[in-house]
C-alpha cells in the first residue's frame, strides 16, 4: 500500500491523478445547516411583524417601549450565540462576557452622551453676541457632563468622544484588547475549568467597581444616561427610532449568527469542539490550543461588545451594575437552558429566559393568591428561575433547543 | 541515522523516580518494541518524548539538527513530526470518525488557516484511503462514542498515521483486538516502519515475535537490556523481572 510506504520528506500529499476518484459530493454551506434558513428566515419575519405592529412606523398595536424590549432583547440573543461559542463550543466557561458587553455600551455611550450635550449648549448659545471658542465649548460640554460628579474637567479617556468613527472603533479596539491581553495571560498559564471562570468573574467584578467610582472619568454610579437621544436625529420620534434600533439589532444578529455558524461548522469547530471535550489530545495532535481559544475568547467579546453598543442606545442609560458579575451568570444560565453547543438554543434561552423575565419583574403578569398567601412574581421570579436551572440540568442536558433533534428524528 | 536520543533522563512523582537516568535511541527508519512490566515507564517515557511530562534532569533530542524537545511545548513536538497513540484510545466521541481524521490529516496547524480551511480532491481521498486501512470505511459518518473499542484503537492509529509523523510512538495498540485484527496491526506497522521510526510497546510476546524487531526491556526506568527478542529472552535479569512472572 501507498499509503504510509511513501518517504516521509516527501510526504504531504499522494499524488492523485485527476479524476480517479471522486470525492463526495460537496453540499452548500446552507444546505448542511439547515438552521440558518430557518434562523434568518423566522428573524426576518419577526422584524417585519413587529415593525408592522409598532407606533412608529406601523399601526401602533405594540407600545415603543415594547419595540424597545424586543430589540434589546435580539441584542441579547446576540450575546448569547457568543457566549455559546465560547463555552458550549470551545468549553471555556467565562463568566466575564458582559462586561465586554458593558464596556460596548460605554464606549458607543460615551459619544452619544458628548455629542448631544455639544449640540445642546451650541444651540443654546446661538443668542450670544460673541459665539463660542472651541475651547469653551468643550469646557461647557464638560461641566455639563460632569457636574453630578462634582467636576468640569473632560477625562482623558473622553479625548475621541466627539467622533463617532473613533468611538464605533473602540467599541471594538477596548473590548477587544482587554479580551486579548487577559485571555493571553489565562490561556498561557493553562488556567481552565473553574479556576478560569473565578478569573472572569474577579476581571467582571475588578471593571465595575472601577466604573464605580467617581474619580474614573465615567460619572460613576451615574453611569451615562440620555442614550436613547442620538445626536443629529433629534427630529425624529422615539418610536421610528425604536424600530430603526429593531432592524439594526436584527441584522447584527443575524450576520452574527452566519458568522459563528460558519465558524463552528468547518474544521475550526471540529477543533474547538475537540478542545471542549480534551484538550490535552489536541495538542498531541499538534494543535496550538491557547491560540484557538484565545481566538474564540476576543472574537467573542467583540461580537457581544457590539451587541451592547446596540443594546444601550435602546435602553437609554448604561452604569456599573450592569456589568455586575451576576449579569454574566445570567448569561451562562439563558444558554444552559437553551441548550449549549447550538446556536439557535442559546437565542431561544435568551429570548424566553430575559423576556419571562422583564414580564414577570415588570409587573406585566398578575400575582398569585394561594389562600393566604400571595405569590409576588417579583420576589419569586428569581427562584423559580434558578430551580428551572437545576430541572433543565438535570433532566433536559441539552435545554430547550434538545427538543428539536426529537422532532427532526421524527420527521422522515 | 539516529532519530531520537534521549540522554539520561530522569523524573520522579512524589520522591518516585519512575524514569531513572534513561538512555535510548532510534533510529531513522526502524522498528522498536519496547516491553517490560507494569510501571517499568514505559508510558512515562513516551510522556516525556512527547511533552506532556517535563522530566527533571536529561535531554531529548530530535533530528538531524538535534533539537532539544525538552524546550517545545506538546504541539510543537506533534508539529515537528512526533505522533502518538495513547495506552487508553483518545478519540473525540462527539464527532464523527471523518471529523476526527480529518483534524489529524497533515494540514496547516494554525487558527487563522483552519478557519479558510476547506478539504481538497486529496484531503477527501487521503480519508478515504484511511478509512480503508483501518477497516472503517463503512462508519465514516458515524459518530466515534458509537464506535467498539477495537474500532477506536483503529480510529487512533488511523489519526496517527494521517498526522504522516516520522516517528510514531505506540501504546499498547493490540489491547481489545482480535487475533487477526492484531496480525493486520503488525503488519501495518512493519510497513510503516519502512521509511520511518516505529517504537511500539506491548505485553503481548506473540505480537512483538510477529513484529520481528529489535526489542528493548524497561525496568524500573532505565534500559535492562536490548537487542533481539531471542537475545533478551535468554538474558536471566529479563527473565527474573518479567518473563519470568
Ligand atoms: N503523573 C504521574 N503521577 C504519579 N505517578 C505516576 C505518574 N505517571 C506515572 N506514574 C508512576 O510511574 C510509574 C511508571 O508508570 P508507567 O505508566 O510509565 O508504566 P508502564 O510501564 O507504562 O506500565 P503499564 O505496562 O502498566 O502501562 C508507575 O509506578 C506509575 O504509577
Ligand atoms: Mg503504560
Amino acid at each position: 500500500m501507498t499509503l504510509i510506504n511513501r518517504p516521509p520528506v516527501a510526504a504531504t500529499a499522494p499524488i492523485l491523478a485527476q479524476g480517479t476518484q471522486t470525492p463526495p459530493p460537496r453540499r452548500g454551506f446552507l444546505r448542511e445547516n439547515p438552521s440558518i434558513p430557518w434562523f434568518l428566515g423566522l428573524l426576518t419575519i419577526f422584524t417585519l411583524i413587529v415593525s408592522v405592529l409598532s407606533e412608529g412606523l406601523g399601526i401602533g398595536a405594540l407600545s415603543t417601549s415594547m419595540v424597545k424590549i424586543l430589540g434589546m432583547t435580539l441584542c441579547l440573543c446576540l450575546i448569547a450565540i457568543a457566549m455559546d461559542v465560547v463555552w458550549g463550543y470551545c468549553g471555556i466557561l467565562s463568566l466575564g462576557h458582559f462586561a465586554f458587553f458593558g464596556l460596548g455600551g460605554y464606549a458607543i455611550g460615551m459619544w452619544l452622551m458628548y455629542a448631544r450635550t455639544e449640540i445642546v449648549i451650541r444651540e443654546s448659545l446661538t443668542g450670544a453676541v460673541l459665539p463660542p471658542t472651541e475651547a469653551e465649548l468643550s469646557e461647557a460640554v464638560a461641566a455639563q457632563i460632569f457636574g453630578v460628579v462634582g467636576s468640569s474637567e473632560l477625562p482623558l479617556i473622553w479625548s475621541f468622544a466627539h467622533s463617532l468613527p473613533a468611538q464605533l472603533a473602540l467599541v471594538v479596539l477596548v473590548p477587544g484588547l482587554l479580551a486579548l491581553v487577559f485571555g493571553w495571560l489565562a490561556f498561557r498559564s493553562r488556567v481552565t475549568g473553574v479556576y478560569l471562570s473565578i478569573l472572569t468573574q474577579a476581571m467582571t467584578l475588578a471593571l465595575a467597581l472601577y466604573l464605580f467610582q467617581n474619580d474614573t472619568g465615567l460619572r460613576g454610579n451615574n453611569g451615562l444616561s440620555g442614550l436613547q437621544n442620538i445626536p443629529g436625529l433629534f427630529d425624529i420620534p422615539q418610536a421610528v427610532l425604536a424600530v430603526w434600533f429593531l432592524w439594526a439589532s436584527a441584522l447584527a444578529l443575524g450576520l452574527g449568527y452566519l458568522l459563528f455558524a460558519w465558524i463552528v461548522s468547518g474544521k475550526f469547530g471540529s477543533v474547538i469542539r475537540a478542545i471542549r471535550d480534551n484538550e490535552a489530545r489536541v495538542r498531541f495532535l499538534g494543535y496550538n490550543v491557547e491560540g484557538y481559544k484565545l481566538f474564540v475568547f476576543t472574537l467573542t467579546a467583540i461580537i457581544s461588545a457590539i451587541a451592547g453598543a446596540l443594546y444601550y442606545p435602546q435602553a437609554g442609560i448604561i452604569n456599573p451594575a450592569e456589568l455586575a458579575p451576576i449579569a454574566s451568570i445570567y448569561l451562562a444560565v439563558w444558554v444552559a437552558i437553551g441548550g449549549r453547543g447550538r446556536l439557535y438554543g442559546a437565542v431561544i434561552g435568551a429570548a424566553t429566559v430575559s423576556l419571562l423575565s422583564s414580564w414577570l419583574t415588570g409587573g406585566g403578569a398578575p400575582n398569585i393568591e394561594i389562600g393566604a398567601f400571595r405569590l409576588m412574581w417579583a420576589d419569586w421570579w428569581l427562584v423559580f428561575l434558578g430551580l428551572g436551572f437545576v430541572a433543565v440540568t438535570l433532566f433536559f442536558p441539552k435545554g430547550i433547543g434538545g427538543l428539536f433533534d426529537k422532532i427532526v428524528r421524527k420527521a422522515p | 541515522m539516529t532519530l531520537l536520543e534521549v540522554r539520561d533522563v530522569s523524573v520522579s512523582f512524589d520522591g518516585f523516580r519512575a524514569i531513572n537516568n534513561l538512555s535510548l535511541s532510534i533510529g531513522e527508519p526502524e522498528l522498536r518494541a519496547v516491553i517490560g512490566p507494569n510501571g517499568a515507564g514505559k508510558t512515562t517515557f513516551m510522556d516525556i518524548v512527547t511533552g506532556k511530562t517535563r522530566p527533571d534532569s536529561g535531554q531529548v533530542l530530535w533530528g538531524e539538527r538535534q533539537i532539544d524537545l525538552l524546550r517545545l511545548s506538546e504541539s510543537q513536538i506533534a508539529r515537528a513530526g512526533i505522533g502518538r497513540k495513547f495506552q487508553k484510545p483518545t478519540v473525540f466521541e462527539d464527532q464523527s470518525v471523518r471529523a476526527n481524521l480529518s483534524m489529524a490529516v497533515r494540514n496547516k496547524r494554525g487558527p487563522f488557516a483552519v478557519l479558510i480551511w476547506r478539504a481538497t480532491a486529496q484531503d477527501h481521498q487521503r480519508i478515504t484511503e484511511l478509512a480503508h486501512e483501518i477497516g472503517l470505511t463503512e462508519r465514516l459518518d458515524d459518530r466515534a462514542g458509537d464506535l467498539s473499542h477495537g474500532q477506536k484503537q483503529w480510529l487512533e492509529i488511523g489519526m496517527l498515521l494521517a498526522q504522516d509523523p516520522r516517528l510514531l510512538l505506540v501504546d499498547e495498540p493490540a489491547a481489545g483486538m482480535t487475533p487477526s485484527e492484531r496480525e493486520h496491526t503488525t503488519d501495518l506497522l512493519k510497513r510503516a516502519a519502512q521509511t520511518r521510526a516505529v517504537m511500539v510497546i506491548e505485553h503481548d510476546m506473540e505480537f512483538i515475535r510477529r513484529l520481528d524487531c529489535r526489542v528493548t526491556v524497561l525496568h524500573e526506568g532505565s534500559v535492562l537490556a536490548e537487542g533481539s527478542l531471542d537475545h533478551v529472552t535468554k538474558n536471566q535479569q529479563v527473565i527474573d523481572v518479567y518473563l519470568g512472572r
